[in-house]
């Protein structure tokens, strides 16, 4: 079989439309982004006519994914771990519905918050929605688990919750594909009543689902992925969740024969394997990559009958990525150490790329603010975020897609005037218009700087699907034409637009500034994808 | 044989096609190997590395310990400081001796210089005026993996190879341009 150099999200990617898939639907977010944009790239899916177009938001995707298997097609649904708060909705409820096609919903954990405001672990939700869980511990598994995925998912009904983090989902190794399988032909679901969630059928699907949880620890495509070894040494049996494993390995490979360890990759977890771990040992360490979810049902509430050692009693800090130093220090072992890093070395955070849009609207605002006052620039998610660092310190939020808008409206409702609020275009479709439905509805004083760049810049600059349609919306939605003003940020214009921003910061009620200038990485890109074009067509 | 190496630099500095390359001859070489890359934020002019690994045998972590990678290739002088921790007492270090600087407080080139002659292997070469005088600007990163490449466990061939594989969408002319700044970069580390 071919062998493929292969990031842990495209292993994902490829075994997904090797196992035969029909939809993949997403919205991006580091660190989930390349799965999607792999299968955009792979020929495999225009072959296939696999759909992979983008979607507006997390939940969107997820409900158009179950759509998909609804309608009997094998689907998979990526987003980073924070989208899967925007779907919840509909991943908690699409495990009482059941599906028909097999459905894979991909969570990226960003341990470490190495490009997230967060670092919430998916496990949880996975054990909310009581399904199957799969937590590869390599690029390998990770693309041989998605075949199991799908198998488990349409033998078992469910849907399937596929946990990665950043390290696995960015780190590059070989994997060796696997026979493809074909697609599935439409069909409906066995029971046509099964996605009609009235209280009277939800009652009875949510009781079987929760007797059906209950066998999946035994289910043998699950129990296949989690594997005790005894070994001669039982002061301490250790317990590894995915990639903790590899931690673990690095610091023992030498000396495996010593070691008691249960390794863990698939969800739930089977109380007879744990229970002989703890029998066997007599105390256990928990090294699970995220929060110590294990760890604390290992201890329960009580924290008497077994001896845990991992994050809650600090012999593995209690946040941040895991790392095969910190093992190798929760296990006794000595730690090598390089040298310190010199004092002279400064931080260097990110920054508004040359010829920014974004940078010059934080200019012309700057300017307003400083006439008016601190403490009201309401922003969001995005490259535009940057405008918190100096030199501009604009920014008074940031909390998660769509929150500028509704912040603001609350912080006038109780009277802060003016209140400003600062939105990407994919942000502002991703989660924003909603928002601005509730202050176009009240006449909110507030202004709602849209700064458009055309693209999702922060991700990479995929396609944005606010693209030329913002206006519209915003008629659409019942802003005024009046106070829906239209500016380029360019330093030409910066007179200009600082008398723009000034007249609708002072108008008391809702007005909405799209400031327009494309990316000036999409525009690059696109420049020289056209010069290559004609290179090509010589 | 193992062979670990931190990959630094600054955002946009292209420190990832330096992976792919050295990726692209551990392959031919039917080596194992395990790179870890950043996405995300901190491409945006912020410190980007990527920790990339050898092996004859089975790699397990994706990420290198601290005090045990063999080498840092650093497309940017501060930026090779920043992984020393890494660094084994016997590990080399191979830098471009061109701040990048896009922050205030930028240290002074001379003390960083200093700091860096602190480590008993190191190379430092201005890998920008190289790829200038060979008449490609933008084949900087090549210099220094041509600069490292006598610290890197794989016969220079390979990353010949590596180099004409990489580039050959791109045409005869650039693949000519990056294995001249690659051979470049070599002679210049061995002066
Ligand atoms: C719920 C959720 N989904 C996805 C992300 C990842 N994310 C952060 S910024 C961003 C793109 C924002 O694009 P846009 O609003 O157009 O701003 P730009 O970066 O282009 O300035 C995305 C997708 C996130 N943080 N939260």
């Amino acid at each position: 079989m071919q062998s493929l150099l292969l990031l842990g999200d495209e292993a994902i990617a490829q075994a997904a439309l090797d196992a035969g898939m029909s939809g993949m639907y997403a919205y991006p977010g580091t660190p989930s982004t390349e799965i999607m944009e792999y299968v955009q790239s792979a020929a495999q899916a225009a072959e296939g006519n696999v759909h992979r177009e983008w979607s507006a938001n997390e939940k969107t995707a997820m409900e158009a994914a179950l759509g998909m298997s609804y309608a009997g097609k094998r689907a998979m649904v990526a987003m980073k771990h924070v989208g899967l708060n925007v779907a919840a909705d509909a991943f908690i409820n699409s495990s009482v519905t059941g599906v028909n096609g097999g459905l894979v919903v991909v969570a990226a954990d960003d341990p470490s918050m190495h490009s997230s405001q967060n670092e919430q672990d998916s496990r949880f939700y996975g054990k909310f929605a009581m399904v199957p869980q799969f937590e590869p511990r390599n690029q390998q598994e990770a693309y041989d688990m998605i075949f199991d995925a799908f198998e488990l998912s349409e033998k078992l009904r469910l849907p399937v919750l596929f946990r990665i983090t950043t390290r696995l989902a960015h780190s590059r190794a070989s994997v060796t594909r696997q026979a493809v399988r074909k697609q599935n032909e439409n069909s409906l679901p066995y029971n046509t009543r099964q996605f009609v969630l009235l209280p009277a059928i939800a009652r009875k699907q949510y009781k079987a689902l929760t007797v059906l949880f209950e066998t999946l620890p035994s289910e043998p495509l699950i129990s296949r992925w989690n594997r005790l070894r005894k070994g001669t040494d039982r002061s301490v049996g250790i317990l590894t969740c995915g990639i903790a494993q590899n931690y673990l390995m690095e610091n023992i490979a030498d000396d495996q024969e010593r070691y008691t360890v249960l390794s863990v990759a698939a969800y739930p977890l089977d109380r007879g394997l744990v229970s002989e771990l703890v029998s066997s040992c007599e105390k256990v360490l928990v090294l699970e990559e995220g929060y110590p979810l294990i760890e604390e049902q290992l201890r329960g509430l009580l924290d008497r009958d077994v001896r845990v050692l991992g994050r809650l009693d600090g012999t593995v800090p209690r946040d941040g990525e895991l790392n095969p130093s910190i093992v190798a220090s929760a296990l006794g072992m000595k730690t090598a150490m390089g040298k310190e890093v010199p004092s002279m070395v400064k931080q260097r955070p990110p920054s508004f790329c040359k010829g920014c849009g974004h940078a010059d609207l934080y200019s012309a605002l700057a300017e307003v603010m400083k006439e008016i006052g601190p403490g009201r620039v309401f922003s969001d998610i995005g490259c535009y975020t940057l405008g918190a660092l100096p030199p501009y310190n604009m920014v008074n939020s940031c909390v998660d897609m769509g929150a500028s808008v509704t912040m603001a409206v609350g912080a006038a409702d109780a009277g802060l005037f003016p209140a400003v609020a600062v939105i990407g275009d994919s942000t502002f479709t991703h989660s924003g218009m909603t928002g601005l439905l509730d202050a176009v509805i009240k006449d909110s004083p507030v202004t709602v700087l849209i700064s458009d760049n055309s693209t999702t810049g922060m991700t990479g600059g995929q396609k944005s699907q606010a693209a030329d349609r913002i206006e519209s919306i915003c008629l659409g939605l019942g802003v005024s034409r009046e106070h829906l003003r239209v500016i380029v940020p360019l330093k030409k214009n910066h007179e200009e637009n600082v008398n723009v921003i000034r007249e609708e910061l002072m108008y008391h009620g809702l007005s909405v500034i799209l400031a327009r200038r494309e990316c000036i990485q999409t525009a690059t890109r696109d420049k020289k994808a056209e010069s290559a074009k004609k290179t090509d067509n010589r | 044989m193992k062979c670990d190496i931190i990959l630094a630099g600054v955002g946009g500095q292209g420190i990832l096609s330096i992976a792919a390359t050295i990726g692209l001859a551990a392959v031919e070489k039917n080596l194992f190997l395990k790179q870890s890359e950043v996405h995300g934020m901190s491409q945006r002019g912020g410190d980007v590395q990527s920790h990339f690994r050898l092996s004859d045998s089975e790699i397990h972590s994706d990420l290198i310990p601290y005090g045990k990678a063999d080498l840092i290739i650093s497309v940017e002088p501060m930026e090779a400081l920043r992984y020393l921790p890494w660094l084994s007492p016997e590990g080399g270090l191979v830098t471009s001796s061109v701040p990048f600087v896009n922050i205030p407080d930028y240290p002074e080139k001379e003390d960083i210089m200093k700091e860096i002659g602190k480590v008993h292997n190191s190379v430092v070469i201005d890998a920008d005026s190289i790829a200038k005088q060979l008449g490609s600007s933008r084949s900087g990163n090549m210099v220094i993996l041509g600069a490292a490449s006598s610290f890197i466990a794989l016969p220079f061939e390979s990353l010949e190879n590596a180099v004409r594989q990489l580039f050959r969408r791109k045409g005869e002319e650039v693949v000519d341009l990056n294995l001249k700044a690659l051979r470049a970069g070599r002679e210049a580390a061995a002066r």
